[in-house]
Parts: C-alpha cells; sequence; structure tokens
C-alpha cells in the first residue's frame, strides 16, 4: 500500500500542474477550471493526512470534514465564476484575459 | 489499496490534469477534468474515504463539470486562435512551477514518512460503544460505515459551519440569479 510521500508527492504535482494552467492559459474558464483542479489537490493532501494520521483505529474525521465544506465553497464559487464569466462576455464578447486590461494600471 | 491500483489512479489523475493545461479545445479541456476528477476519486476511495470519493464524482464530476461544459456551449467558444505567447509571463510562469516542486521535494524530505496501517475497526467499535451503539455494532461486524461516522462528525462537532455553508450556497444562488438576469434598465 502507498505511503503518506507518494499521495503527498502525487497531489504536489497535480497542484503544480494547476497553477502552471493559471499563469499559461489565456482562457478564461480554462483558468478557472485549473483552479478547481488546485483545490482538488489540497483535498488530496486533506484526506491523506486524515487516513494516515488517524485515532481509535478510525481516519481523522475532522480532516474529512474540511474536504466536505471546501467541495461545498467550491460548488458555490463556481456557479458565482461562470455567472460572472457569462456577464463578462456580454459585456466584452471575449474571454481571453489579454483582452481584459481596462484594469491594468 | 495495492501499490498497482494507486498508480494507475494517480497516472489517470495527472494525465488528466497535464491534458486540461495543453489541449486548446475547453471542450477537450473539460473532458479531460472530468477523467482527473475520476481518477481523484479513486484516490480517496484508496484512502477508506468513500463517501468522499463519492461526493467528488456526484459533484465534481457530476455537476461542476456540466455547469462549466453548459457555459462553453453557452459562449460557443471554439479553439482558440494561436497568438504568439509573450516570453516573459511563460518563463514566470515555468519558474513558479519550479520554484513550487523544489519546495514540494525539501517538504517531503521533512515530512515523517508515515506507513498505513489497517484500520483498527476492533479498537473503534470499543470506543464508539457508548457513544453511538449502531455506529459500535457495524464496526465490530467488521465494515467501515463511513456515512454514519461522517454524519456523527458533521452533525454532533459542526452544526453551526454546516448551516453556515446552508447560507451561503443559498446567497450564491440568488447572487447568480442577479448576475444572469439581463439588465433592461
Amino acid at each position: 500500500m502507498a505511503s503518506l510521500h507518494s499521495y503527498l508527492l502525487v497531489s504536489g504535482l497535480l497542484f503544480a500542474i494547476g497553477l502552471a494552467g493559471v499563469v499559461l492559459r489565456r482562457n478564461i474558464i480554462v483558468i478557472f477550471m485549473c483552479l478547481e483542479l488546485m483545490l482538488s489537490a489540497a483535498n488530496l493532501t486533506l484526506v491523506a493526512f486524515s487516513r494516515f494520521n488517524g485515532k481509535d483505529g478510525l481516519p481523522d474525521y475532522n480532516g474529512q470534514m474540511l474536504v466536505f465544506f471546501v467541495i461545498t465553497v467550491a460548488a458555490a464559487e463556481v456557479a458565482v465564476g461562470l455567472a460572472i464569466i457569462v456577464a463578462l462576455y456580454r459585456a466584452r464578447q471575449t474571454i481571453n484575459t489579454e483582452d481584459l486590461t481596462s484594469m491594468r494600471g | 489499496m495495492p501499490l498497482a491500483l494507486f498508480w494507475f489512479f494517480a497516472i489517470v489523475m495527472l494525465v488528466g490534469g497535464l491534458a486540461v493545461v495543453s489541449l486548446r479545445n475547453p471542450v477537450a479541456s473539460a473532458l479531460s477534468m472530468v477523467a482527473s476528477f475520476v481518477g481523484l476519486a479513486g484516490l480517496f476511495i484508496g484512502l477508506n474515504a468513500f463517501f468522499v470519493g463519492i461526493i467528488q464524482i456526484l459533484v465534481y464530476a457530476g455537476a461542476i463539470m456540466v455547469l462549466f461544459i453548459f457555459i462553453i456551449m453557452l459562449l460557443d467558444l471554439q479553439t482558440e486562435e494561436k497568438r504568439a505567447p509573450k516570453l516573459a509571463p511563460v518563463l514566470g510562469g515555468l519558474g513558479i512551477v519550479l520554484a513550487f516542486s523544489i519546495q514540494l521535494i525539501g517538504i517531503l524530505s521533512k515530512t515523517p514518512n508515515i506507513k498505513s496501517e489497517p484500520l483498527d475497526l476492533a479498537a473503534a467499535s470499543a470506543s464508539y460503544a457508548d457513544k453511538s451503539p449502531g455506529i459500535s455494532s457495524k464496526l465490530a461486524a467488521g465494515h467501515l460505515p463511513d456515512v454514519n461516522l461522517i454524519g456523527d462528525v458533521l452533525f454532533k462537532g459542526y452544526n453551526l459551519p454546516l448551516q453556515i455553508v446552508g447560507v451561503l450556497l443559498l446567497v450564491s444562488t440568488v447572487g447568480v440569479v442577479v448576475l444572469s438576469k439581463r439588465q433592461t434598465t
């Protein structure tokens, strides 16, 4: 069975992939998806620690509670974020971040 | 979970993530993200977190990704046209990711590498004997009643945060309706 380090390594790599997507991509919907990837990587870390630092022979369920709340807040975030993207597209007819520079100083 | 299954799901997850970042068509990105989330749910279930794994499939791979694909369809996005990438952001982005990966190696060398032990259900059954006889009897029978345990912790220890999250979902629903209503004034 895999040890804690394997899980941490895999979730760290997933986080790095998501971070690379956020920095490199120009499509705002894909940037949003990469944000979700980063949240999921954090969830994997939480569940791995909850399983490997169990007490009384069970996983530590406080960690899984945090994952539950993260997933709930992420769902709300996706709904609001996509509504903002739709409003943005209506106003500007683009979702390329290079064309959205009106707040650049 | 056997080591081979762990690496199978991990590679499905990582390849899915790489495809999200590298594919040019947003619909292809969204579908490879579903693959990534299915691999992640497999890892959750391998960690005995059955409830979180099922939620990952239902909420992320189901609801959230349908929302993404629906918005992509609504905006009628085609494959984005190739633009010459500016060198500075690309180099900066790769630099940040490289620094993060190096830091990851440092953290891994300092964290104790805990080997996994099988869950001790008999001890858990004894600790739940006076708190909840139903959970205790299931544990004594050798099953892990994951959803019962999560419900026990959620409604006894996290009742107020649960209600606050409910209000948050209501507020975000109202916010989405307000945002997507076409302004007529």
